[in-house]
């Protein structure tokens, strides 16, 4: 730690400088206020023209809370130091993390005013959480043959789904909504990720479709229950296993008309449990003008029909959370397609699907929004999804589970004894 | 004889000619004036693209004031069936083209009942076929039975799904039917040829019978009998429908344009369009004989074992059909009686030929 503090004084000393020259007459300590965070700005934009020695270091900085992919956004271009400013923007105003290499190496000695260092517990939860790998489960739910399996695959660049698991490519519809869930462990830039990919063959492909979502919800509950045990369990696992789902992709038929009667209700009942990303599948099908037509349909019907698709209006924290989402939430249904196979065009390899009129490009924006689904789901949001449903849907739960139960927790009492379904005096030992 | 009518198809050489080669001729001419009829059915989800393929196939804008209802209101929604009509000329030859839409169809939760609205519609224009054909007056029969029903697969499944099965298997005796991929430009070539060997498997598979294009016989040219192999080797057909002019090429073509390429619909190799139109068109009067002979006979048959005058006695109950029943075996016992009496009156007459003064039978 002690290296750390060393290698950030030039960095302080020059803010100080800077404000030093710019205050003037004014005096007064030096605090974190509209000042500091302007003359660091400025100091930031001064090194802006020397680019840093190692790229780690950009990416160590965009290393927030919220997103730990290691690569930063590609919606942004140029300088590393202009993608740590967009970082820096989500939040208020606070001090930016200090580089672990500074820019040049410079011997000190003179004192540092008020640094403390708490900043550098990004770093530490950054090291942290490469040691340990997180988890994420991503369900995806549609009628056979919307391309499911393939975008997944195309997520996450790997077969991941259950189609490439099983032994027979000959897909029979089962009769009933089943569940199969699949785990890999995906690597990138030293973060390992648990991914799950909970597939749900049979959804909407019977003649007779009603509660077909059932299976869905009951799979979904099962899950948050599980986790409940858990928590509530006397010896506590260090790191409870969590297999609750973060993401539900909804994968909506291209008609070009509107929802079908299906999708409104499993989004209707599915939008309170869990974290639903509707996903216009196989958009290769719609020109320009239907696809934005069906978009504004769609929208329009999952407005009035009250279903709150993920990301929620009534979770945004802040107005930047506020701006950000909304943004998304116009361009939202997604319009994807999503492929494997890779061609050439224009020299280089892009993923693509390859008909005789043209080869269409999975990542390129005029073709499809795949990039933007990509970027929202993994490059931004993905903490987020797990934050939302650990905070607000496995509450819920937990909440309706305790209240049903009498304000108890499930199942055994707090000394092991199985308690009367009829609320009764709590234990000595509860709070 | 006609030889005494000079006509200009005498030909003076050969004179045992009679001259009924002319009649194709004059049948020509009765059916180009009486004008064709042609009733076709359209089956499939919604958005899939069927009224901007009948669109395209025939010119048209058989819907010019659509409203496409939401979600929720297709909740509330049975099946209903839409039939318009227009009348196509072309070259002096009139087409009275029925479509038949059915809306709602596979949009339910639960498509159980999906079909049953669709099935009766057919019977029904069956029945009153039979009915107007036996009736007294013959002349004008108006045909709006069923000759052929586009069925509408989504290119989006890895097949057929459970309610097309279900659903040409209960028409797939009252109807002729072609079965069409709908929105083929989803689809690449390897995934259109996949698809197609799947559905015609499931076919197989569960013994659905569809339309066959009758083989093309031995004394027709050599084009048409290739014409007519490619098109049966490219059934389930693919299409695209579109009645937009987009510039491709240099020239204005109909088509979809996509920021990746432009699909043209009458270009046989993005999708089978041409061929489904030629299908159609040269197979129209073969659709109509097949409803005719197999279809109508079928019904038909199955009717008439049911017990013929079932057409206005739905509402008669039995009381009324027993006193029907009495009153006609009181006019035979009577007319036997009076047999009787006469054969009596007979004999008697002969026996008492002699004694009997002035009376005469």
């Amino acid at each position: 730690m002690g290296k750390l503090r060393l290698r950030q004084i030039p960095d302080q000393l020059k803010v100080i400088e800077l404000i030093i020259q710019k205050r003037g007459p004014e005096s007064g300590p030096l605090t974190q206020g509209s000042a500091y965070a302007r003359a660091r700005a400025e100091a930031r934009r001064a090194r802006a023209t020397s680019p840093p020695p190692r790229d780690s270091r950009a990416h160590r900085r965009s290393l927030l809370p919220r997103s730990p992919a290691p690569r930063p956004r590609p919606s942004l271009e140029g300088l590393p130091e202009a993608r740590t400013d967009a970082a820096m923007s989500e939040l208020v105003p606070e001090p930016r993390p200090k580089p672990a290499v500074p820019m040049k190496p410079v011997s000190i000695n003179s004192n540092l005013l008020g640094y403390i260092g708490i900043d550098t517990i990004i770093e530490q939860m950054r090291k942290k959480t490469m040691k340990t790998g997180f988890d994420f489960n991503i369900m995806v739910v549609g009628q056979s043959g919307l391309g499911k399996s393939t975008l997944v695959n195309t997520l996450f660049k790997s077969q991941v789904s259950r189609k490439a698991s099983s032994w027979n490519r000959e897909e029979k519809i089962p009769k009933t909504v089943e569940i199969k869930a699949i785990g890999h462990v995906i690597e990138e830039g030293g973060v390992k990720m648990k991914l799950t990919v909970i597939d749900t063959p049979g959804f909407g492909d019977q003649i007779n479709n009603e509660n077909c979502w059932e299976p869905i919800e009951k799979y979904i509950n099962e899950q948050y229950e599980k986790f409940l045990k858990e928590e509530v369990n006397i010896a506590r696992k260090k790191r409870i296993p969590d297999t609750r789902v973060h993401c539900c992709l909804y994968f909506i038929s291209p008609t070009g008309h509107s929802l079908r009667p299906l999708d409104l209700e499993f989004m209707k009942h599915l939008s309170k449990v869990v974290n639903i990303i509707p996903v216009i599948a196989k958009a290769d099908t719609m020109t320009l003008e239907e696809k934005s037509e069906f978009k504004q349909r769609v929208r329009k019907e999952l407005e009035v029909n009250g279903i709150e698709f993920y990301p929620q209006k009534e979770f945004d924290e802040d107005l930047e959370d506020k701006t950000e989402n909304d943004k998304i939430r116009e361009s939202m249904p997604f319009a994807v397609v999503g492929s494997d196979k890779e061609y050439q065009v224009n020299g280089k390899r892009v993923l693509g699907r390859k008909t005789p009129w043209g080869i269409i490009e999975v990542e390129n924006l005029n073709h499809c929004e795949f990039a933007l689904l990509r970027d929202f789901v993994i490059r931004t949001h993905l903490q987020d999804l797990k934050e939302v449903t650990h905070n607000i849907h496995y509450e819920t739960y937990r909440a309706k589970r305790l209240n049903d139960n009498g304000g108890l927790p499930p199942g055994e009492g707090l000394l092991g004894t199985v308690l009367p379904p009829v609320p009764a005096t709590p234990c000595p030992t509860a709070e | 004889m006609s030889k005494q009518q000079p006509t200009q198809f005498i030909n003076p050489e050969t004179p045992g000619y009679v001259g009924f080669a002319n009649l194709p001729n004059q049948v020509h001419r009765k059916s180009v004036k009486k004008g064709f009829e042609f009733t076709l059915m359209v089956v499939g989800e919604s958005g899939l693209g069927k009224s901007t393929l009948i669109n395209s196939l025939f010119l048209t804008d058989l819907y010019p004031e659509r409203i496409i209802p939401g979600a929720a209101e297709k909740i509330e929604r049975t099946v209903q069936i839409e039939a318009s009509t227009v009348e196509i000329e072309e070259r002096g030859v009139k087409l009275r083209l029925t479509v038949v839409d059915t809306p709602g169809y596979g949009d339910a939760i639960n498509c159980r009942d999906c079909f049953k609205t669709i099935i009766s519609y057919i019977d029904e224009q069956f029945e009153r076929y039979l009915h107007d054909e036996s009736g007294l007056n013959r002349r004008h029969i108006i045909d709006n039975r069923v000759h052929c029903c586009f069925y509408f697969i989504s290119p989006f499944g890895h097949g057929l799904k459970p309610l097309d099965v279900a659903f040409m298997k209960a028409i797939h005796n009252k109807v002729n039917i072609v079965p069409v991929i709908a929105k083929a430009d989803t689809l690449t070539l390897k995934e259109r040829e996949r698809l197609k060997k799947r559905i015609l498997d499931e076919i197989e598979e569960h013994n659905i019978k569809i339309y066959h294009l009758p083989d093309a016989e031995s004394d027709e040219d050599e084009d048409f009998k290739e014409q007519t192999r490619l098109l049966k080797a490219s059934i389930p057909f693919s299409v695209v429908g579109s009645n937009q002019l987009i510039e491709a090429k240099g020239k204005k073509v109909r088509g979809r344009l996509y920021p990746w390429g432009v699909v043209e619909v009458e270009n046989p190799e993005h999708n089978d369009f041409l061929k489904l139109r030629t299908m159609l068109i040269t197979h129209m009067q073969d659709l109509q004989e097949v409803t005719q002979d197999l279809h109508y006979e079928n019904f038909r048959s199955e009717r008439l074992k049911r017990g013929g005058r079932k057409v206005e006695n739905e509402d008669m109950n039995k009381d009324q059909i027993l006193l029907e029943k009495e009153a006609e075996l009181r006019r035979m016992q009577e007319m036997i009686a009076r047999m009787q009496a006469q054969m009596q009156l007979q004999m008697q007459g002969g026996d008492a030929d002699g004694g009997v003064h002035g009376h005469h039978v």
